[in-house]
Formats: C-alpha cells, sequence, structure tokens
C-alpha cells in the first residue's frame, strides 16, 4: 500500500522562538507598567494587601506544575522530530505506573496546599468579617442606583453622590444593597468587591491605609450608563474628615424619600452632590422596598417617594 | 408600513449595522446567484438539505460554525477598536446601547453559534466513523438538531436588521432582562434564539449519547474506545444533565417577560440570584461541553503525530470522567462576590481547584505521549502545540480565580476575559481548528493546504498573546469588563496593544479563508486516495475519504485501543470481507428542514408578540413530526453487489 504523502515540515526554530518571546513580553508588561499604575499590586489598604498576598502565593505555588508543562511543551516535540538524528522513538513506551503517580500526586499535593490556603483567607478575608482596628469604625450606607452612587453617612446624618469620603486609617464598615439592578461595588486598591442587591444587605469592610485619591467603580455589568458608574474615593486625614462632615453640613441639599425618587430615575452623568441631612432609615426603607415579604402593590407604590 | 414605522424597526440611520446587514444580505445573495448559475438547486435539496447522514450534517454544521465565527469576530473587532479609542473625554464610536448589543451578540454567538455547531459538527464527522459504526442512533432527531440550531442562528442574524439584539451580556443576568429593566425585543431575540438551539442540542446529547453507548462495532469495549469518542460521550453526559436547566431557566424568565410573573424581579418576591445560580449551573458545565472534545481532538493528533499510543490511556479516560463529575459542583465560583460566607465560598472554591487535578494530567499525558514519539509537524500538530504551550497559563489563572479572596478583586475584570478567551480560544478553538485540518481529507476527500494553515497559526497564536496578554494585566489594573468608555489614561497603551493582537488574528482568519480556496483548487494534488491521509490510528481512516454513504462495508472487529493501527500492524487492513451483505440506509427526509424554518417562524413569532404566527409554527411542528413519525418506509437497501462495486472501485483507486 502507498504511503500517503504527509508533509513533513523542517523542525520549526520560529516556534520556540515566537512564544518566548511573546511569554516574555506578557511576564514584563507587569513590571515595565509599574506598580503604581497597577491597582491590584499596588493596595493602600490591609484588605487590599492579603489578597495581593493571596494571588501572589497561589501564583507561585501554581508555576510549580506550569513551567514544567511549557518547558516540556517547547522541548519535547524538537527533541523528538521524526528527522531528529538522535532518534529516540520508543512506540511501545505508552504507560508508566511512576510517571502515573507522580503526575496524578504533584498537582493533588500542590491543590491540597492551596485547598488549605483558600479556606483559611475565604474565611479571614470574607468581607462581612469586621477589620481589627483601635479605631472605631466607621458606618457608610450605599445605594446603587440606575447610574450613580449613594453614599448615606448614618451616624453624621450627611450623605453624598458619585463620590466617597472617608477618613485614612479607620476601618469602614459598609452596607449596600441596590435601587435596581444587581451591580458590584469595588475599589480597587482598597481590596474586596461586593453584589449590591435589591431587598439585600451587603456587608463589606474597608480601610484605607493613607490619606489619597482612589478610583472606584461598578464592577457588574447593569446598563447603558454602566461605565458611568465610577466615582472618586477621597480618603482625608480623621481631622479632615471631620471638617468635611462639619461643612456637609452646611450645605443646602437636604436628601428625603421625594429627592431620592427623583435621584432614582435612569439617568448618566450625574454630578457629584453632597446633602446635609439625611431622612432617618432611608437605606433600611429602600432595602424594605424589595424585600420577599411585601407585595408588588407596596414596592411600586413605594417608588412614589413615600 | 410608514417610514418612522419601518426605522423603528430596521435601523436604517446607523451605518454601521446597515453597513453589516448590507454585507450579510450580498453575500447571501452572491450564494443564492452561485447555486443558480451552476444550477445546484436540486443537488442541494437532496443531497443536503434533506440528507441524514451524520457526515453531510457534519459538514453542514462546521460551515454554520464558520460563517457565525466571523460575525462573531467582526463584533470582536469593533469592541477592541471602541477601547483602543474610548478615553473618556472622548467615548468612542459605538453609543452605550450599541456597544452592549456587540458584546451580548459577540459571546451569544461564540459560545452558542460558533463553539456548540462547530463540536457537533465534528462529533457527526468522526464518532460513527471510529466506533465503526454506519449512522447514528436516531437519524431523523439529528437532522432536526442541525436545523433547530441554524434556525436559532438565522434568528440572530435576523436581530441584526430587525429590531435589535439584547443588551444585557451572553449571561443575561436578572433582573436585567426583566421587561422593566429591559423592555426592547432584544432581550426576547436572545431567549428564544438560546431555547431554540438548546432543545437541539440536548438532542445532539441523547442522540450521541445513544449512539456510542450502544452502536460500537464488536471487540470495542468501552476501554478501547478512542478518546475522541470517550470526551464526546462524556460531553453528551453533560449536555443531558445541563442542557434542561437552561431550559427551565429561560422558561422562567419568558414567563416573567410575557406573563407578568415574579421568578426573578427585584419585587413580589422574586428572586434575582436564582437565575444567577441556574444560569451557571448549565453555564459552568457548558465550558466543559465546548472543550473536552477539542481535548478529544488534541488526544487524537499528539498520538497520530507522534506514531505513539496515547500515554496512559486509562489514566486520561479517567481524568475526562472526573473533570465531567466535578464541573456540576462548582458553579457558584461566578458569583463569589454576592457574599455567601466563608464556607460556602471555600467549598466551591476548593472544588473548582480539583479540577486542575485531572487537568493537569491530561496536559502530562499528551506531554509524554509526544516524549519517545517521531513527530512529525503538520497543521493538526501545530494547533496541539500551540494549546499545550499556552493553555497553562489560562488554567493557572482559572485556578486563581477559584481562590475567594483573589476573585473579590478580579471577579468580572479583564482578567477574568483573558482567563475565559485563554480556555475557548487556545483550547476549544485551536482544538476545533486541529481537528477541522485533521479530519478535513477525512469529510472531504482532500487534504488542506499547509502552507496556508501555518500562516494562520502562527497569525492566531500571535495575535492571541497579544491580544490577551494585555487583557490580563488590565485586570490587574482595575479594569471591568464591558466598559463603553473608560476614564484610566494608563489602560489605553495597553488597549491599543489588544487591538493590534485582533488584527493579527484578523489576518490569521484571511489566511484560513485563502487556505480553503486555494486547497479546493488544487485539490486533485492532495486526494486522499487511500483513506488514511495521516497514516492514523482510529477507525475512521479505515473507510475512504470521503467514506461511502455506508461507510463499513463489514463491520471492523476491535481488537485493541487504536484499532485501525492495529489492522494495520496485521496486515488486515486492506482484507476484503469474504462476501458482501446488503445494508439498510435510512433514507432523506425533508422533515427536519421543514421543522427548523418553522421553528423560525416561532421563535419570531414569539419574538414580535405574533402569538397566532407562533401558534401556528408551533402546530406546524407538531404535525411535520407525527406525519414523520407515521412514516414506516424510512430506510432503503444498498444491494450487496453495488457495495461490493464501489469497494472493489476503491481498492483499485489505490493500488
Amino acid at each position: 500500500m502507498k504511503q500517503p504523502e504527509v508533509p513533513q515540515a523542517r523542525p520549526e526554530p520560529r516556534f520556540r522562538a515566537a512564544q518566548w518571546a511573546a511569554l516574555s513580553a506578557c511576564a514584563s508588561m507587569l513590571l515595565l507598567s509599574g506598580c503604581s499604575k497597577v491597582a491590584l499590586l499596588d493596595p493602600q489598604g490591609p484588605v487590599g494587601a492579603s489578597e495581593r498576598l493571596v494571588i501572589l502565593s497561589a501564583f507561585a505555588l501554581m508555576l510549580i506544575v506550569v513551567i514544567p508543562v511549557v518547558v516540556m511543551a517547547l522541548w519535547f516535540p524538537r527533541r523528538y522530530r521524526a528527522d531528529n538524528p538522535r532518534g529516540g522513538y520508543d512506540p511501545k513506551w505508552t504507560d508508566s505506573a511512576r510517571i502515573d503517580t507522580v503526575v496524578w500526586l504533584i498537582p493533588a499535593v500542590i491543590v491540597a496546599v492551596l485547598a488549605t490556603l483558600t479556606w483559611r483567607e475565604s474565611h479571614r478575608l470574607d468581607p462581612a468579617v469586621p477589620i481589627a482596628s483601635d479605631t472605631k469604625p466607621l458606618q457608610v450606607e450605599v445605594v446603587s442606583l440606575d447610574w450613580k452612587w449613594l453614599f448615606i453617612y448614618p451616624r453624621q446624618g450627611v450623605a453624598a453622590v458619585n463620590q466617597l469620603v472617608i477618613p485614612a486609617n479607620t476601618p469602614i464598615d459598609f452596607r449596600l444593597t441596590s435601587e435596581s439592578v444587581i451591580t458590584s461595588f469595588f475599589i480597587p486598591r482598597l481590596g474586596s468587591q461586593i453584589y449590591a442587591m435589591a431587598g439585600r444587605r451587603s456587608h463589606l469592610h474597608l480601610l484605607a491605609d493613607t490619606p489619597g485619591v482612589y478610583a472606584g467603580q461598578n464592577q457588574q455589568f447593569s446598563g447603558q450608563g454602566f461605565a458611568d458608574m465610577n466615582f472618586k474615593v477621597v480618603a482625608l486625614p480623621p481631622a479632615e474628615f471631620t471638617a468635611w462632615v462639619h461643612k456637609t453640613r452646611r450645605a443646602h441639599a437636604v436628601l428625603d424619600h421625594a429627592r431620592l425618587h427623583k435621584l432614582s430615575q435612569p439617568g448618566m452623568g450625574y454630578p457629584v452632590t453632597f446633602y446635609s441631612r439625611v431622612s432617618p432609615g432611608l437605606f433600611d426603607d429602600i432595602v424594605n422596598r424589595y424585600r420577599a415579604r411585601n407585595g408588588p402593590s407596596l414596592a411600586a407604590g413605594a417608588g412614589g417617594g413615600g | 408600513m410608514t417610514d418612522s414605522a419601518f426605522a423603528s424597526v430596521v435601523p436604517i440611520h446607523n451605518p454601521i449595522i446597515m453597513g453589516a446587514v448590507g454585507a450579510t444580505l450580498g453575500l447571501a445573495l452572491g450564494v443564492i446567484v452561485l447555486i443558480t448559475w451552476y444550477g445546484k438547486w436540486g443537488p442541494l435539496w437532496r443531497e443536503w438539505l434533506t440528507t441524514v447522514e451524520p457526515r453531510r450534517i457534519g459538514i453542514m454544521y462546521i460551515i454554520l460554525a464558520l460563517v457565525m465565527l466571523l460575525r462573531g469576530f467582526s463584533d470582536a473587532v469593533l469592541m477592541r477598536l471602541q477601547q483602543a479609542v474610548a478615553l473618556a473625554p472622548d467615548r468612542g464610536f459605538l453609543p452605550p446601547g450599541h456597544f452592549d448589543q456587540i458584546f451580548t451578540a459577540h459571546g451569544t454567538i461564540m459560545i452558542l453559534f460558533m463553539a456548540m455547531p462547530f463540536m457537533a459538527g465534528l462529533m457527526n464527522i468522526v464518532v460513527p466513523q471510529q466506533i465503526g459504526a454506519r449512522d447514528v442512533a436516531f437519524p431523523f432527531m439529528n437532522a432536526l438538531s442541525l436545523w433547530l440550531t441554524a434556525a436559532a442562528a438565522m434568528m440572530v442574524m435576523t436581530s441584526l436588521g430587525v429590531g435589535e439584539f439584547s443588551k444585557d451580556g451572553w449571561t443575561g443576568y436578572a433582573p436585567l432582562t426583566e421587561l422593566q429593566y429591559s423592555p426592547g425585543v432584544g432581550v426576547d431575540y436572545w431567549m428564544w434564539s438560546i431555547q431554540i438551539a438548546g432543545i437541539g442540542s440536548l438532542m445532539t446529547g441523547i442522540n450521541f449519547f445513544v449512539t456510542i453507548l450502544r452502536m460500537r462495532a464488536p471487540g470495542m469495549t468501552l476501554m478501547r474506545m478512542p478518546i475522541f469518542t470517550w470526551t464526546t460521550l462524556c460531553t453528551n453526559a453533560l449536555m443531558i444533565f445541563a442542557f434542561p436547566v437552561l431550559t427551565v431557566a429561560l422558561a422562567l424568565l419568558a414567563l416573567d417577560r410575557y406573563l407578568g410573573m415574579h421568578f426573578y424581579s427585584n419585587t413580589a418576591g422574586g428572586n434575582p440570584m436564582m437565575y444567577l445560580n441556574l444560569f451557571w449551573i448549565w453555564g459552568h458545565p457548558e465550558v466543559y461541553i465546548v472543550i473536552l472534545p477539542a481535548f478529544g481532538v488534541f488526544s487524537e493528533v499528539v498520538a497520530t503525530f507522534s506514531g505513539k499510543r496515547l500515554f496512559g490511556y486509562a489514566s486520561l479516560v479517567y481524568a475526562t470522567i472526573a473533570i465531567t463529575v466535578l464541573s456540576f459542583v462548582v458553579w457558584l465560583h461566578h458569583f463569589f462576590t454576592m457574599g455567601a460566607g466563608g464556607d460556602v465560598n471555600a467549598a466551591f472554591g476548593i472544588a473548582t481547584m480539583l479540577i486542575a487535578v485531572p487537568t493537569g494530567v491530561k496536559m502530562f499525558n499528551w506531554l509524554f505521549t509526544l516524549y519517545r514519539g517521531r513527530v512529525r509537524f503538520a497543521t493538526p500538530l501545530y494547533w496541539t502545540l500551540g494549546f499545550l504551550s499556552t493553555f497553562a497559563m489560562g488554567g493557572m489563572a482559572g485556578v486563581l480565580l477559584a481562590v475567594p479572596p483573589a476573585d473579590f478583586v478580579l471577579h468580572n475584570s479583564l482578567f477574568l476575559i483573558a482567563h475565559f478567551h485563554n480556555m475557548l480560544i487556545a483550547g476549544t478553538l485551536f482544538g476545533f481548528f486541529a481537528g477541522y485540518a485533521y479530519w478535513f481529507p477525512k469529510a472531504i476527500g482532500f487534504a488542506l493546504d499547509e502552507t496556508w494553515g501555518r500562516r494562520a497559526f502562527w497569525l492566531w497564536l500571535t495575535g492571541f498573546y497579544l491580544a490577551f496578554g494585555p487583557l490580563y494585566l488590565l485586570g490587574f489594573m482595575g479594569m471591568s469588563r464591558r466598559l463603553q468608555y473608560y476614564t484610566d489614561p494608563a489602560w489605553q497603551p495597553w488597549l491599543i496593544v489588544a487591538a493590534v493582537g485582533m488584527g493579527l488574528i484578523l489576518c490569521g482568519i484571511v489566511c484560513q479563508i485563502i487556505q480553503l480556496g486555494v486547497s479546493v483548487k488544487r485539490r486533485d494534488a492532495a486526494r486522499d486516495a487511500t483513506g488514511d491521509w495521516w497514516d492514523g490510528r482510529t477507525l475512521e481512516w479505515a473507510t475512504a475519504s470521503p467514506p461511502a454513504a455506508y461507510s463499513f462495508a463489514a463491520i471492523p472487529e476491535v481488537r485493541d485501543i487504536d484499532a485501525y493501527h492495529e489492522m494495520k500492524q496485521r496486515g488486515a487492513a486492506q482484507r476484503a470481507p469474504a462476501r458482501y451483505g446488503d445494508i439498510a440506509m435510512p433514507r432523506n427526509t425533508a422533515a427536519g428542514f421543514v421543522v427548523g424554518g418553522l421553528a423560525y417562524v416561532l421563535g419570531m413569532g414569539l419574538v414580535w408578540h405574533f402569538f397566532w404566527l407562533a401558534l401556528l409554527a408551533a402546530l406546524g411542528i407538531l404535525f411535520t413530526v407525527i406525519v414523520r413519525a407515521m412514516e414506516d418506509d424510512v430506510e432503503y437497501v444498498i444491494p450487496a453487489a453495488e457495495v461490493a462495486r464501489l469497494e472493489l472501485g476503491r481498492r483499485q483507486a489505490v493500488a
């Protein structure tokens, strides 16, 4: 029988060259861009710092398997290419109990270590767990609206739209809900994000080590104004934060149910706004509006500013 | 219809959409003109549209997949260009509503109308041949699956010019998809097209599951099945268990949208989180549904081109089964950020990283198959090596995302996008391209051009690194997915690099189109006369290329893994059977095509609230299926003399 003409290519030196070029390009990107621009590698608080450590440890652990795989993937086909005069062809070599054991065992051990890390850190870094600190936490209630963020400071009785002002070095105790669809509240340089969902209260604890201005955003697509849902986080030294609260209390706008109703109308490009007073229990009212036990009539009625 | 009413349905004032509609209609018209010019409507109807032959159905699936690949890729081009320029205050050239439709269409098309049909196509062409069967278990249902998928794809294409597509992402999270937040027809197009395609996929799963379990050649025990057949079997099991969940999840959404119910609404006791759970109970296995057959292709290719049986066959089979089972217990990792608490998050995170163990085992099996092999470099192997050296990176990113505290900062970021494109391009798509090049001679009868195939590979590979390397980084820089514009100037250079990568992939696709043209033109130089173009190891290489309608004149007897290689070793490969028998094969039927057409009408009727039309179409489907079920004469017989004549002709051509 005539053997079919199987195209016998030259070994491709380009293969390795292109691969390495691409790989090293990817690796060096992190270095080239400089850490300060890479938000997750330059965290400004303990939550983000712990998460960076988790990421880097997991990454290092996995390299134990990934590096050999990539090296073998580049080396074996070249070494055993059909026209290599060194040969070494052994079609009968198709099973090896020793290799089988190793390739099941080593990944299993790595995953076991990773699983231990995961179990511990998932509990320690659960967003609902308060941050240990000598400073009393500041409570902030976050409401996601179409397409803006509302921040209520229940103890201080003030509120802000599209800008979050917090004291540095103070644990922030966030309660979050949504007045519309599901969104995700995220300040990359401080760490964890959490979903905001209508009729539910999510909990998130963050802390900014140093004063500064950080980017905050919605990380869960929520309709046409999604890209607009970014906001500035201004972390002030605690004394300046107190001054900011006093200044804000002298502002004119008051946030009551009527104004909340206007605010919850879908819209983009809403300017940063501060409110000197907030109707007590406003956040709970928003949550309760969508609580499962409430009928549709009540939910629809509440939108009318009741 | 008045002009303004027309404009409210057809976006005549949008040059991008109208350009796309014009190009699509132009291409369709060109095909129609060509068919008419060459007088091919008769053969097209008799040999293709009404066929129940798995190979022909498979080829049509792959044509559908490649067409939809072009559509889905056009969406990708627009997204990359938009993000390359949309640094505030510049908002790019796509307004939010349009940009949102594009990323929704891209995801929906690439998963459900590119990857799924591509996979079904390869299964159809290869599985019956690999197990020594002449057909699938339910030939008519097989045609039905194809035409339902095609009807659904047509709906998605129609939404381009008539109305709009969903703006809510391919995952369609509630409550955003509820009528209150998405009142247009977009969500309905998305929902009903997935429903129709999903029913087709479920039937494909059942069909091939039964085919593989019931129709294997004598001697082919489960542990002698080719690995592609094994991975297909596991994928079919996943399809059978996962797709009904999607069907129910979307049916409940339909009840909300059409009848004002409250399954996923914010109010009246609805629960949007239930949708997220149901969606991902299908959605996560779906990832394995499309990647396991790609793993199967890599296994076949690596063994064939190393001239060696797959290393650690049993190990690889058990690894595949382990992935199949585990894929159902990890869905919650798609929303760790819902705040379920440490116990739940850790449990699902650990279940997810367990999948890395069998996947790692597979990688080593392929690598040790190359080891001590005699490696021949050809296009299918290039795709496989590209996968082997790239996939580990995506796997690593995946395990990282499985650690809840890492996911808390990487969730929904471009890092995630890079991760799953690393799995779906360097994994699934490279696998399907490997399969396309590997089985092309089997399905069509001549081989694809090597030079253009390799050019395409190199452009795809470097394009992939350039397009998605920056996305990994941008995720770390805090960039979220699905942004129509952004405010951080540090992101822009990397988005421009990604757009350049997309340009290279575009060149790769152009090479693939040229490859097809060149190969057709030079087909006589690359005819596969023996039926065994690559010196293959499994039974599909024992038949002619392309196989006769009956595939196997006599059903082979299997004595080992790599059955055909074993037959060649003992010199039994070319042995003619003592005598030929009559072979009964299923007759062609128009019923599948008709049901597909009616399903399209049904879908469109539901989308546009023409319920009388939808009802008529549904009754038409029911009627067609009943009429088909009443038919008794569904087979025809190829006489033994005819089989003998065809087989003799083939032997003479080889000798």
